[in-house]
C-alpha cells in the first residue's frame, strides 16, 4: 500500500484531536477513532495515522497494522463522486457484473481505484436493500436503479464538471 | 496451591491449577515442539499468540486438537501429545509453513541455528507436498539489522519484544491473511522507524527473517592488508557467552581462549573494552560527583539523577522518546567509543601509525553498537573511531573460518596498554554492573575512605526495576536500575513526574543487560542460559586481582601521560558526547 503524504490544515488537526477526545484518547477505541477519521477525511493518509498514534499514545506501526487489516479502511483518497456498484445476489443475477465492467472501462480504473483527476472512485458493495431496483449503482448520494450497461456513460456524464 | 490430576502420554501427573498443557508436559520431561511460543519466565517475557499450531495435541473428548501452549489443564484431562492425528496435523502445519519459505537453508545466516529447520528435521520432513504462492518482500538493510521477511513465519515474537517488552513500537503485524507480515509503519525501512537497534527482535527470531548485518568480510580484507594495523577490543559480556557457540555450557568463562583465538586470527593487538569501561567509570564517576557536590552546595539547576549512557540502544531510545530530558544522561561516551577514541588518538601515535591505517574492531554482544560506531560525531574527517563492530556470533564464525579448535586453545592474556582491566569493568556486562562499578569508585573518591566490602549485593539481580540506597559516609545515595526499555520508560516517566528521588540511574536496553544482548549466541527461549552468564560475570569480577576502576594502573598512566584529569579538556573532547532530538518530525500545520 502506498503512502500518500498530505499536509493537514489546522482545522483538520483540531477536528481529528476532537474525535480522539470523544473516545477519551483510549487506545482500545482505535477502530472507532479511525472510523471517525475516515468519515472526516474520506481516507486515512499517513499524517492522520501519525496524529491518531500520538493522541492515543500508541505506535504508528500499530495504527498502520489496524488500518491495513480491515478492508474498510483505506489510505487512498476517494473521488469527489464515489461510485458503489451493488454485487448483492439480486443485482448480480440481473447483470451487475456487466455494469461494473462498463464502469471500469469508461473510467479506466479498477475496483478500489480513483480517477487521476480525482473526480470518481470505484467500489463494490453487497446489497443496499433496494433489490426491487436491481441492478443498482450509487454515485455520491444518488441511487440509480435498473441500470443497463449503455446507461453508464450518461450517468457518469452527469457528474463531469 | 490448588492442584489437579491429569494424564499425559499415559503418565498420571498432578499439576497446579492454571498450568498449560505445554508447561505440564515440559515439567514432566515430555517435549512438545513449538514455534511461535516463547517464555523467559524469570525475565517476565512471554509470547503466546497460539498462532502457529505446531504444538497441537489430542485431548480425549475434545472435538478439535488443542494448542498445548494456550490450553489450560482441566481436572481429569487425558492428553496424547503424539497420537497419529496430532502428528499428522503437526506435520501438515510445518509443511504449509515450509511451502511459503525460501529453501535457501545452505546459505542462510541462521542455518544450524534455525528453529524452523530444527522442527523440520525433528519431524523428519523430506519433501514439501504443498505448492502455492510464495511471498516476495523486499529486503530491508539497516546499519545493524537485516529484515528478510520472506523468511517470516508470523510467530510475532519480534512484535512482542518491540512493543510489549521494549515499548519501542517500531514493528507491528500488518495486512491480513497471506499478505500478513511484521513491518514498521507504512512498510518503511527500519532506519526510518523509531527502532533503537537493540536487536531483541533478532535475539528471538526463530528463523532467518531477522539477522545482523555481517561485517566480517570487510574485516577479513583488512586483516590481510599489510598497510593496516588491526586492533580488536572485546566487550565484557562476550567472554561469558562465546563458549556456547563451541558446545560449551552456558556461563563458561572463555576470556583467555578468546584472546588466544583473536591473536590466531591475525589481529595485531588484542585489547579489551573492559579497559575503556574502567575509563568510563573515571569519567562518569567524576561527572556524578561533580553534579552531587553542586547539588549539596544548594545548586537548584543541577541535573539529577544522572543516567548512564553506555548503552547505545538506550541512547537511541531517549533521543527518540525523551528528547526533552537529553541533558540528564551522562555525557560520557560508551566504552566502545572511548576505546576507539583512545586507540586512534593515543595508541596510534604511540606506535607511530596514522589513524587512518589503524583499524579498530569491536566484538560486542550488541547490534546497536554497529549503528553507534557509524554515528557522525564519532568520526574524525570521515574516519570512524571504531571501524567495525561485530557480534559475538560473528566472532564465532570468524574463529570457525580460521580453522581454530577453540576448546583446545591455551589461555592467553590481552595485550597492553589497552588490555588491562578490573573486576568493576567486567560487571558492565550485566544489569546493575555499571552502577556498582561507579559506586565502588565514587564512594572511595567522595569519602576518601577505602570500601570495607566491594560487593554491593543490593544492586544485583534480574528484577525488572530495582532501587537501593548506598551510604556515602552518612550521605544516602539513591540508586535506580532498570533493564529492558519498557522498564526504562516506566522509571523515566516517574522521574519526569518527580515521583522518585534518585541520584543516579543505570539503564540497559536489553532485558538482563548485555549478557542477553541482540548479538549474543541465541538463548532459544531458555532463561537458564542468561542466568548462567549473569553468574559467570560476577565470578569473573570476583577472580580479578583489582576490582575498582580507579585502581587500574594503566588508567592512571593514561591520565598522567595523555589525558590530564577526568572530565578535563582533552577528556571532554575525546571521551564525551552530546545527544540529539530524534523524536518524529512535527506534523506540518498549514
Amino acid at each position: 500500500m502506498s503512502t500518500i503524504k498530505i499536509t493537514l490544515r489546522n482545522s483538520d488537526v483540531e477536528q481529528l484531536k476532537q474525535i480522539c477526545k470523544n473516545f477519551n484518547n483510549d487506545p482500545g477505541e482505535l477502530i472507532n477513532v479511525l472510523h471517525g477519521a475516515q468519515g472526516l477525511f474520506g481516507y486515512l493518509p499517513a499524517e492522520v495515522q501519525e496524529l491518531v498514534a500520538e493522541e492515543l499514545h500508541i505506535s504508528v506501526a500499530k495504527v498502520y497494522g489496524v488500518v491495513t487489516f480491515y478492508s474498510f479502511f483505506t489510505m487512498k483518497p476517494k473521488g469527489k463522486h464515489p461510485i458503489s456498484i451493488c454485487l448483492g445476489t439480486a443485482c448480480y443475477v440481473r447483470g451487475a457484473e456487466k455494469i461494473l465492467e462498463e464502469t471500469k472501462k469508461q473510467l479506466k480504473i479498477e475496483v478500489g481505484g480513483t480517477t487521476p483527476d480525482g473526480n470518481f472512485s470505484l467500489s463494490c458493495l453487497r446489497c443496499v436493500g433496494a433489490c426491487g431496483l436491481a441492478p443498482v449503482m450509487i454515485v455520491g448520494d444518488k441511487t440509480y436503479g435498473r441500470v443497463t450497461p449503455d446507461r453508464v456513460k450518461e450517468i457518469l456524464a452527469e457528474f463531469n464538471d | 496451591m490448588e492442584t489437579i490430576k491429569i494424564n499425559i502420554d499415559n503418565k498420571n501427573i498432578e499439576v497446579a491449577k492454571g498450568t498449560t498443557i505445554l508447561q505440564a508436559a515440559r515439567n514432566n520431561g515430555i517435549h512438545i515442539p513449538t514455534l511461535c511460543y516463547l517464555n523467559l519466565e524469570d525475565m517476565h517475557i512471554e509470547n503466546k499468540p497460539g498462532g502457529c499450531r505446531v504444538c497441537v495435541v489430542e485431548v480425549q473428548g475434545r472435538k478439535n486438537l488443542a494448542p498445548a501452549c494456550a490450553t489450560e489443564c482441566l481436572e481429569g484431562m487425558v492428553i496424547k501429545t503424539h497420537s497419529v492425528r496430532a502428528l499428522n496435523a503437526r506435520r501438515t502445519v510445518v509443511e504449509l509453513i515450509l511451502s511459503d519459505h525460501p529453501a535457501d537453508c545452505l546459505v542462510c545466516a541462521k542455518s544450524g541455528n534455525c528453529e524452523l529447520q530444527t522442527l523440520a528435521q525433528d519431524l523428519g520432513i523430506r519433501q514439501i507436498t504443498y505448492k502455492g504462492a510464495q511471498s516476495t518482500y523486499r529486503k530491508d538493510t539497516s546499519p545493524s539489522i537485516i529484515r528478510d521477511i520472506d523468511k517470516c513465519v508470523m510467530c510475532r515474537r519480534c512484535e512482542t519484544m518491540c512493543n510489549t517488552i521494549q515499548t519501542v513500537g517500531a514493528l507491528s503485524a500488518i495486512n491480513r491473511g497471506f499478505e500478513a507480515v511484521v513491518a514498521p509503519a507504512f512498510e518503511q525501512n527500519l532506519i526510518k522507524s523509531p527502532c533503537t537497534f537493540c536487536g531483541q527482535c533478532v535475539a528471538v527470531c526463530p528463523t532467518g527473517a531477522l539477522t545482523e548485518v555481517d561485517h566480517t568480510p570487510q574485516l577479513i580484507r583488512d586483516l590481510a592488508d599489510p598497510t593496516k594495523t588491526v586492533v580488536v577490543q572485546t566487550a565484557p559480556a562476550v567472554r561469558v557467552a562465546l563458549g556456547e557457540e563451541f558446545g560449551m555450557s552456558a556461563g563458561s568463562i572463555v576470556t583467555g581462549k578468546m584472546a588466544a583465538a583473536l591473536r590466531e586470527i591475525g589481529f595485531n593487538y588484542v585489547f579489551d573494552t573492559d579497559f575503556a569501561a574502567d575509563l568510563t567509570i573515571m569519567e562518569e564517576g567524576t561527572e556524578l560527583l561533580g553534579r552531587l557536590s553542586k547539588f549539596l552546595n544548594g545548586d537548584k539547576d543541577v541535573k539529577l539523577p544522572i543516567l548512564t549512557s553506555c548503552c547505545p540502544a538506550w541512547v537511541n531510545f531517549f533521543e527518540h522518546y525523551f528528547p526533552e530530558m537529553r541533558d540528564i544522561p551522562s555525557t560520557s561516551r560508551s566504552p566502545q567509543q572511548m576505546f576507539g577514541a583512545i586507540a586512534k588518538n593515543y595508541f596510534a601515535k604511540k606506535i607511530g601509525v596514522d589513524r587512518k591505517d589503524l583499524v579498530v574492531v569491536s566484538v560486542m554482544p550488541c547490534l546497536a553498537k554497529k549503528y553507534e560506531c557509524g554515528r557522525d560525531e564519532f568520526k574524525t574527517d570521515g574516519d570512524p573511531d571504531v571501524n567495525y563492530s561485530i557480534s559475538t556470533r560473528e566472532l564465532a564464525h570468524l574463529i570457525k573460518q580460521a580453522n581454530i579448535d577453540f576448546a583446545k586453545l591455551d589461555e592467553e592474556d590481552f595485550d597492553n596498554p589497552l588490555g588491562e582491566s578490573t573486576g568493576a569493568a567486567v560487571i558492565f556486562g550485566t544489569t546493575g554492573g555499571v552502577i556498582e562499578a561507579a559506586v565502588r569508585t565514587a564512594y572511595e573518591l567522595f569519602t576518601g575512605k577505602q570500601l570495607q566490602k566491594i560487593d554491593f549485593e543490593e544492586l544485583r539481580g534480574l528484577e525488572n526495576v530495582r532501587s537501593a540506597t548506598i551510604d556515602f559516609n552518612g550521605l544516602p545515595i539513591n540508586i535506580g536500575i532498570a533493564h529492558g526499555l519498557g522498564n526504562a520508560r516506566k522509571l523515566l516517566e516517574s522521574v519526569k513526574k518527580g515521583e522518585c528521588q534518585f541520584h543516579a540511574i543505570e539503564i540497559m536496553a536489553c532485558p538482563g543487560g548485555c549478557i542477553a544482548g541482540g548479538g549474543q549466541p541465541l538463548h532459544h527461549g531458555n532463561a537458564d542460559v542468561i542466568k548462567a552468564r549473569h553468574a559467570a560475570i560476577y565470578q569473573e569480577d570476583h577472580d580479578k586481582p583489582i576490582r575498582k576502576s580507579h585502581e587500574n594502573p594503566y588508567i592512571t598512566k593514561l591520565y598522567e601521560e595523555f589525558l590530564g584529569k577526568p572530565c578535563g579538556e582533552l577528556s571532554h573532547h575525546l571521551l564525551h558526547t552530546h545527544y540529539f532530538d530524534k523524536s518524529k518530525v512535527e506534523i506540518k500545520v498549514k
